[in-house]
């Protein structure tokens, strides 16, 4: 697309530490009709507009592979347009947008009404997943074909698993041979009926029905095995106990095509959270315990998980202010994600980076998009990082329609502060310019 | 030290059910005069919040506060006819603007107490949450504990044995009141099958009611809900009829000065197959009427220290003037 003549709308970066694939340099980049156009030590400035970077980090931009942007169907949670804010704010370029809309993306034209509202936006590219299952029924394939020529590549029932193990084996078979990746959300739910919080001593005091670390174990087990068995590839959503991280380390040793995502709160936060009884700490999977949570990290420090992603969940703050075994699961990440896996995992910032950006770009199936080198000819999907700024989250300033952060008042360090979509600045300074 | 709420044990500590015990006998010798009325907290308005039937806790509490003269106010929303519009944010701070001093919650979602003591300036007082806790019974189950005691010789929770039995996972009253005896030195047995404990323990455990009869002071048992049967919690009732009710063989093996309690209502032929009536040891009506005295206390304690005229609502020195 073509974004202006040659030379107008030309952005300098200047100063900055460029973090890439590649690695680690201090070059400066410029960016002009949606692309990199040339980068080196000390670039002329007398062309464009130059924006000083010193101090800064130039890198790829974010994905996030599970987002809910909660249109169409639960617009007073959050629009595409909003979530899309929250997410450039964070530093995203791409987001997968999840399917438990109302109606379901399960169809052509639903997924292609979130693309074009994405697109309207234009704040990031939002690109829709699908539901394995019509409605999420857990019944019916979905048409993937026909999804996957409408550019689908990631198909779940986020929100609950596949629960037939014949079903999940053939949705496996047929989608594998289209080159389509199922993302699976584990829970084994006759484990988890009426579940509020992590089974284990803190819901024993708190009197609160418990959701077993077992549910999620025993589907991600199951499905490792059927990807051993079918040999198409398998990504687990939101992965939150030491087993699953254990069962898939050993899934990779053996060579099986099998990714992992863990959230920035299963990395932070512990079911001990819940003794105030605020919903704002009630998710799908729950947080768990201690153990869990170091387990999460190192899996995502020794490559086990392949990537951060948010499951950015917005709710409207009276749902959340119901008791909390009726109050709807989920919490906010877009905005507060690289602040908190900065603090909670001890990783170069390189290779936190590569968690946010070019990994999950890869399982998205959005790599030739996002997540590149910035070298020239690449496309100008970038977020530039003051790594060393101190903010604390407050939840009214945050762009999300939502407000149920489960940070409110936590000092963070690092944010994004520009962020450039195709070129265009969609936030400067830490603000969206749309 | 003053207190603000009782939602749980955790609120008022050992100290504090000291205290409430103490009061509590205050309080059962207003409810044993000709009038057991007194003026303590005439002018201060107790809102009885109940979001879940329970007709004898109400009743209970409704009582507890006109022999202190306050006023009272009621709502009685059944789980079903819950208004799903309105939040509960809402609901609370509606009633708060017509002037509430105290909450008494019952719902059946454990922790509502706590959120609405973070929405309402007002105390709260649980009057049970879910699972979670139910402070009162404790209170006049300990204050029953106590004073039957005391009638029979013995005195101090210190190494009290007492045995909780049938389902410990679902009940409030197990778990404030295994909380509750664990400060006063008491030690607690949970008896039940497995499937009706917590998922951590909160004392230690056996499913051999028999064999732990032998080394009890008191039985409490709870009551056995029949829907835990038709979800296949247990096999059926009959059965844990047979491995955990109080039969009349289990009855006669008990010691003479062994308690036998529970919280009420109880389900005859389930927990309890034996007649009540017929036991030296069953103080179940006492816990019933204890129930208001130690509900008078609660709200004394928490709400009898200054009256709307900025006056002492105690007249005199400490209760001596109720």
């Amino acid at each position: 697309m073509s974004r202006g003549s040659q030379g107008v709308g030309d952005v300098l970066l200047t100063g900055g530490t460029v973090i890439d694939i590649g690695g680690e340099r201090r070059i400066d980049v410029r960016i002009a009709d949606g692309v990199v156009a040339e980068i080196g030590e000390r670039l002329d400035a007398e062309v464009g507009e130059v924006i000083d970077v010193t101090g800064l980090v130039v890198a790829p931009g974010f994905v996030d592979l599970h987002t809910h942007l909660r249109e169409p169907g639960m617009t007073e949670a959050e629009t595409i347009e909003t979530g899309s804010r929250a997410a450039a704010l964070g530093g995203y370029t791409a987001v997968v947008a999840m399917p438990n809309t109302d109606p379901t993306q399960d169809c052509v034209s639903v997924v292609d009404f979130v693309r074009a509202e994405g697109r309207r936006a234009g704040l990031c590219d939002v690109h829709p997943s699908a539901s394995i299952t019509v409605g999420r029924a857990g019944e019916r394939l979905v048409p993937f074909a026909e999804l996957a020529a409408a550019g689908v590549r990631i198909f779940t029932d986020d929100g609950s698993g596949v629960q037939n193990d014949g079903l999940m084996r053939r949705a496996l078979e047929y989608a594998g041979e289209l080159g389509l990746t199922l993302a699976q959300h584990c829970e084994v739910s006759s484990l988890t009926a009426g579940a509020v919080m992590h089974e284990g001593e803190c819901c024993s005091h708190l009197g609160l029905p418990g959701w077993p670390a077992l549910a999620e174990e025993l589907m991600v087990h199951r499905d490792i095995e059927l990807v051993r068995l079918t040999g198409s590839p398998v990504h687990l959503l939101h992965l939150s106990t030491a087993r699953s991280v254990e069962l898939v380390r050993a899934a990779k040793a053996d060579g099986l095509p099998v990714t992992a995502e863990a959230t920035p709160h299963h990395i932070s936060l512990t079911d001990e959270r819940l003794r105030g009884f605020d919903p704002v700490f009630k998710v799908n999977p729950p947080l768990r315990t201690m153990r869990d949570v170091e387990e999460v990290r190192l899996g995502l420090i020794d490559g086990t998980i392949d990537a951060i992603a948010t499951d950015h969940a917005p709710h409207p703050g009276h749902a959340k202010e119901r008791p909390l075994d009726s109050a709807p699961p989920g919490m906010l990440g877009l905005e507060t994600a690289f602040g908190v896996a900065r603090a909670h995992l001890d990783l170069p910032l390189r290779e936190l980076i590569a968690l946010l950006s070019w990994r999950p770009a890869a399982i998205a199936g959005l790599h030739h998009l996002h997540g590149r080198p910035v070298e020239v000819g690449e496309p100008a999907n970038l977020t530039v990082i003051d790594p060393a700024i101190n903010w604390t989250v407050d939840p009214n300033a945050l762009a999300s329609r939502s407000t149920n952060t489960p940070y409110q008042d936590v000092p963070l360090t690092g944010r994004a502060r520009h962020t450039f979509l195709h070129g265009e600045a969609v936030v400067r300074d830490g603000v969206a310019t749309r | 030290m003053a207190v603000r709420h009782l939602r749980g044990i955790a609120d008022v500590g050992v100290e504090g059910l000291l205290r409430l015990l103490d009061l509590t006998d205050h309080m059962a010798e207003v409810g044993r005069r000709a009038n057991p009325k007194v003026p303590a907290l005439r002018g201060r308005t107790v809102c009885n919040l109940f979001f879940e039937d329970s007709t004898r806790t109400r009743m209970s509490f409704d009582t507890a506060a006109k022999r202190l003269s306050a006023d009272t106010m009621t709502l009685a929303v059944g789980s079903s006819s819950v208004n799903k519009g309105e939040s509960l944010r809402d609901t609370v701070e509606t009633l708060e603007a017509m002037g509430v001093d105290a909450f008494v919650i019952r719902h059946r979602s454990s922790g509502v107490p706590w959120r609405i003591s973070e929405w309402s300036d007002a105390s709260v007082i649980n009057a049970g949450d879910g699972w979670h806790q139910h402070p009162t019974q404790a209170l006049l189950d300990l204050y029953t504990i106590r004073s039957e005691r005391a009638a029979r010789g013995a005195e101090g929770f210190e190494g009290l044995r007492v045995g909780i039995v049938g389902d410990i996972r679902h009940s409030r009253v197990a778990r404030s009141l295994t909380e509750a005896l664990g400060l006063l030195g008491a030690s607690v047995l949970h008896i039940g099958p497995r499937t009706l404990m917590p998922p951590t323990p909160l004392a230690p455990s056996t499913d051999d009611l028999d064999a732990a009869l032998a080394d009890l002071d008191i039985v409490y048992l709870l009551r056995m809900q029949l829907e835990r049967i038709d979800s296949a919690v247990v096999p059926s009732g009959e059965e844990y009829s047979r491995r955990f009710a109080l039969t009349p063989e289990r009855a006669g093996r008990l010691g003479e000065d062994v308690l036998v309690m529970h919280p009420g209502p109880m389900n005859r032929g389930v927990e309890i197959t034996v007649d009540p009536a017929r036991l030296t040891g069953s103080v179940i009506t006492q816990q019933v009427t204890n129930g208001i005295a130690a509900r008078m206390a609660v709200l004394f304690d928490l709400l009898g220290g200054v009256d709307t005229d900025g006056g002492s609502a105690a007249v005199g020195s400490g209760v001596v003037g109720l």
